[in-house]
Parts: C-alpha cells; sequence; structure tokens
C-alpha cells in the first residue's frame, strides 16, 4: 500500500481525535495485517469507490467508546448502559466520518477521485482477509482516552493503476 | 461550551433549525451548539428525502445539512428544496469538504460550508453571515433563576 494513500488518514486521525476528544494523540503502533480482520470492539466501516477503492474500518474497544462517546456527547452512560451501547456505536460512526472525510478531502485535492459510503456499523466478529494486491495496515492511536485502532485496505483501480503506469 | 451572543431574528423569535444528518449523534452535537447560541430546533432528519418533507412541515429558518447520507444525499435534498422555495437557507455541514463537494453545493443553492469536526465559533459566524440583516444579536438569558 502505497504511502501517499495512508498518510492523509494519519493526519486526519490525528487532528480530529485531537480535536474531539481534547486530548493530544500518538501512534502507538503501526503493522501490517496478514491476518483476517478482528473486530476488536465498537468498530465502524466505511467503503470507497472510484480511483481508489477498498475499506477502512474504524474500531475502539468498549471502554474506550463509553468513554469517547460520554466525552462527546457530555453525557455519562455508566447507568444506562443500553442507552450507552447505542451512543457508543453512533459515536465511533460519527468520529470515522470525520476522520475518513477528512483524509478523503486531502486525497481529492491532491487529484484522486472518488466517492465513499455513510460508515456502517461493523458487526462481525472478523472481516475479510487482506491479499497481496489489497493488504491491510493496522494503527493504533494511543489517546487520553485509551486507544483507537483504523485498520486501512486500499489499493489504486485498475483504471488509475494504468493512469500512473509509466510510458 | 463557549458562551456566544444569542442570535436570534430581528422581531426577537428564536431562529429555527432543521438539522440533518443520517447520524444521531451528529444531530445532537449541531443541535446543542445552535440551542447554546439561542437558536430552537424544528425539526430532524436522517436523510435528504426525510429532510424535504420535513423542510415543508416546519418551514425553518435555516437547514443545517450533511452530505454523505443514505437514500438521498444532502446536495440533491438542498437543490430540490431550494427549488421549491428559492428563499431557504441551507449551509452545508459535511466532514467531506473538498472543492467540487463544496462547488457543487454551492451551484445548488447552499448559501455556506462548514466542515466537520465543527467548531461552534465557525458554525456561529456561518449562521451570523447567512441570516444576514434577518437575524441580531442578543444577550444570553440567565439561566438558573
Amino acid at each position: 500500500m502505497k504511502m501517499e494513500l495512508i498518510q492523509p488518514f494519519i493526519n486526519a486521525a490525528d487532528a480530529v481525535l485531537a480535536q474531539t476528544l481534547h486530548c493530544s494523540t500518538r501512534i502507538d503502533d503501526v503493522s501490517m495485517e496478514p491476518e483476517t480482520y478482528r473486530r476488536k470492539g465498537v468498530a465502524s466501516l466505511v467503503t470507497i469507490h472510484g480511483d481508489i477503492e477498498g475499506r477502512i474500518i474504524f474500531d475502539i474497544d468498549p471502554k474506550t467508546a463509553a468513554r469517547v462517546a460520554s466525552t462527546l456527547a457530555g453525557s455519562d452512560f455508566g447507568t444506562n448502559a443500553e442507552a450507552g451501547d447505542d451512543v457508543a456505536r453512533e459515536t465511533v460512526c460519527e468520529l470515522a466520518n470525520m476522520v475518513i472525510g477528512s483524509a478523503i478531502t486531502a486525497l481529492n485535492d491532491q487529484g484522486f477521485h472518488f466517492k465513499i459510503q455513510p460508515p456502517v456499523v461493523h458487526i462481525a466478529e472478523t472481516g475479510e482477509n487482506s491479499s497481496e494486491e489489497q493488504e491491510a495496515l493496522v494503527m493504533c492511536f494511543d489517546t487520553g482516552n485509551g486507544s483507537v485502532f483504523m485498520n486501512i485496505a486500499l489499493r489504486y483501480s485498475n483504471r488509475k493503476r494504468e493512469d500512473l503506469r509509466p510510458n | 461550551m463557549e458562551q456566544f451572543p444569542f442570535l436570534i431574528r430581528k422581531d426577537r423569535a428564536a431562529i429555527r433549525y432543521l438539522v440533518v444528518d443520517d447520524s444521531v449523534f451528529a444531530r445532537k452535537n449541531v443541535a446543542r451548539m445552535v440551542e447554546s447560541f439561542g437558536g430552537e430546533i424544528a425539526g430532524e432528519a436522517g436523510d435528504g428525502c426525510t429532510a424535504i418533507t420535513e423542510y415543508d412541515r416546519v418551514s425553518p429558518d435555516m437547514v443545517l445539512m450533511d452530505i454523505t447520507m443514505p437514500q438521498m444525499e444532502g446536495i440533491e435534498a438542498a437543490e430540490r428544496i431550494v427549488r421549491a422555495h428559492p428563499d431557504a437557507r441551507i449551509v452545508m455541514v459535511s466532514s467531506v469538504g473538498y472543492q467540487e463537494n463544496i462547488v457543487a453545493a454551492l451551484q445548488k443553492g447552499a448559501r455556506h460550508f462548514v466542515q466537520k469536526p465543527v467548531k461552534a465559533e465557525i458554525l456561529y459566524e456561518v449562521i451570523k453571515y447567512v441570516m444576514g440583516d434577518d437575524a441580531i444579536m442578543a444577550a444570553p438569558v440567565a439561566q438558573g433563576n
């Protein structure tokens, strides 16, 4: 996976997490994931079509998701687990939407054109296998509210690869 | 949250907003901000189709509209609302802020664009700008009396 595709997501996650959670963030770990994706907690999936194709999963362990939801919503959901779960799912989807939207804005300004689907809650315990063509990169962001994982599997579309191929 | 002077209509009534976003969380977040500006939530919608019917039902002073939504996207909904109500004040609120999206929204009749994550001070200035002479500033009403 090309760094030019990844860097906007790192920048966007860093900026959006710091702004929305009012804390500094740092990348704790970056790894390629050769195995099947395994959900860690509350996860949101965004699919991309166009010059770049693939998907991004935003994944937060349940306790961190509840803390983030409380921080963002300005309420403590400690006594209402069901409302807390719903808000945690909503929060993860909206965080994913903001991070990915911001990254896509930067990529679009670099000349890549594509569409994103609205984030959906990723319920399955596992996801599709990554492949040589579309390997997944997993980043763990350490925030003051806990760890946030971003699993990115993107590739150039066939048409874009043709455009980029040297003559 | 930072305290802003209230933004109200020049007839001193609260500005009535229709908030459109497929994320309940995002709607509540924006609603909380505009209420802190002295506004009133006239309606909410989770997609473009519902936004059109809600606009007809509640006749808001301003629509705060997301772009990426299921069923009908915000830009198409904005176009349809403005076609039926040329005076509609629609502000697009989206995480996807690249230029062609903004230009498309403005061409279809949106008045302004705010990128997510929404900053209260930016939303406040945009609302003030879009309402123009139809809004005035007033001191917030003291709470807890």
